[in-house]
C-alpha cells in the first residue's frame, strides 16, 4: 500500500465527477434508496424541487472517493461525516451535473491519524458542509 | 405538528442480521465509481491485511437508511416523511467492514429538538457483528421542514 506522509496544509488530488441520471439509478439500486425524488421528475416537482436531485449519500460517497484515491487503502478512513447543505440538481441529459471535490489536511495528530477537510461544489456553490474525515496514516 | 419528544432515548434492537457479500460491495463501488482493488480483489485485500475484500466507507448506508426509515415511519413519532430531509450523516469505523461480516444494527434516538420552525431528530446506529464486535457507529440528523419553510 502506498503510505502517505502528509503535513498540515497538504492538498489532496482534486476530483471532478459528472453526476448523471444513469448514475442516480445505479446508486439507487446499489444503496437500496429508492426515494422517488432521485429518479422521478414529476414527483420531485410535486414536492417543490426544481428537478430530480442526487442522493446526498451519493455526493458523500463521491467525497469518500477523494479520500480512497489519495490513501490507496479506503480501510484507513476511520471517521467520515458531512452536512448536506444544498441539493445537487441533475437534469435529464447526457451531461449531468459537475460536482468538484477538494481536500486538505487540516491536522496531523500524534496518534498517527490526520483530519482531512473536504469541499464539494456544484454550479459554484458548496453542496456539502463540515465535510471532515479522520484517516489513519499508518 | 412537533415530534413527540418522549421518543428521545428510545432504542430499537436488531431485527435481523445483514450479511455483507463480495457482490454487493462491487455493485456499490461501481455505483460510486470507486475503482479500488481492495473492494474487488480478495488477494489484494488479504495482502493489505484484511480477511476479505473491504467495503467503501459509506457502504453501511444500505442498512442504516433502512433502519432510519423504519423509525420515522412510526405514526406515534408524528413525523411527516414528505417534509423530511437528511441534514447530516457520519460514520465512525471501529474497523473496516469486509465481505462475510454478519452485522446487527441497534438504533437509538439521541436527540429531538425544534429550531426556527423546523424539527430535528438525531438517530445513532451501533453496528456490530453477531459476536458483538463493534464495527461502526453511524449518526444521522434528520430535519423536518416546518409548514412555512
Amino acid at each position: 500500500m502506498n503510505l502517505v506522509h502528509p503535513e498540515q496544509g497538504t492538498e489532496l488530488p482534486a476530483l471532478a465527477v459528472r453526476v448523471t441520471r444513469e448514475q442516480l439509478v445505479r446508486y439507487a439500486g446499489a444503496s437500496l434508496d429508492f426515494n422517488p425524488i432521485h429518479w422521478n421528475e414529476r414527483f420531485a416537482k410535486e414536492v417543490g424541487l426544481p428537478d430530480v436531485i442526487a442522493h446526498g449519500m451519493l455526493t458523500m460517497a463521491l467525497g469518500g472517493r477523494l479520500l480512497s484515491d489519495w490513501l490507496g487503502d479506503p480501510g484507513r478512513i476511520a471517521e467520515y461525516g458531512v452536512r448536506f447543505t444544498r441539493p445537487v440538481v441533475v437534469p435529464d441529459d447526457d451531461e449531468g451535473t459537475l460536482v468538484e471535490f477538494t481536500g486538505k489536511v487540516a491536522e496531523v495528530r500524534d496518534d498517527g491519524t490526520a483530519r482531512v477537510d473536504i469541499t464539494a461544489r456544484s454550479g459554484g456553490k458548496t453542496v456539502l458542509g463540515k465535510a471532515q474525515a479522520v484517516v489513519r496514516l499508518s | 405538528m412537533p415530534l413527540d419528544a418522549s421518543f428521545v432515548g428510545r432504542t430499537y434492537p436488531p431485527t435481523s442480521s445483514y450479511e455483507v457479500s463480495r457482490e454487493k460491495i462491487v455493485e456499490f463501488a461501481d455505483a460510486i465509481g470507486d475503482g479500488s482493488a481492495l473492494y474487488r480483489d480478495p488477494e489484494a485485500a488479504t495482502a493489505a491485511g484484511y480477511p476479505d475484500v473491504i467495503a467503501p466507507p459509506t457502504f453501511l448506508t444500505i442498512i442504516n437508511l433502512a433502519a432510519i426509515n423504519a423509525i420515522v415511519a412510526d405514526p406515534e413519532l408524528g413525523l411527516d416523511y414528505s417534509r423530511m430531509v437528511h441534514g447530516d450523516q457520519s460514520f465512525t469505523h471501529h474497523r473496516p467492514v469486509h465481505a462475510g461480516d454478519r452485522l446487527r444494527l441497534t438504533t437509538h434516538i439521541d436527540e429531538i429538538f425544534a429550531r426556527a420552525g423546523n424539527d430535528f431528530l438525531t438517530v445513532r446506529a451501533d453496528i456490530a457483528t453477531e459476536d458483538g464486535e463493534p464495527v461502526c457507529t453511524t449518526r444521522a440528523q434528520l430535519v423536518v421542514r416546518g409548514e412555512a419553510g
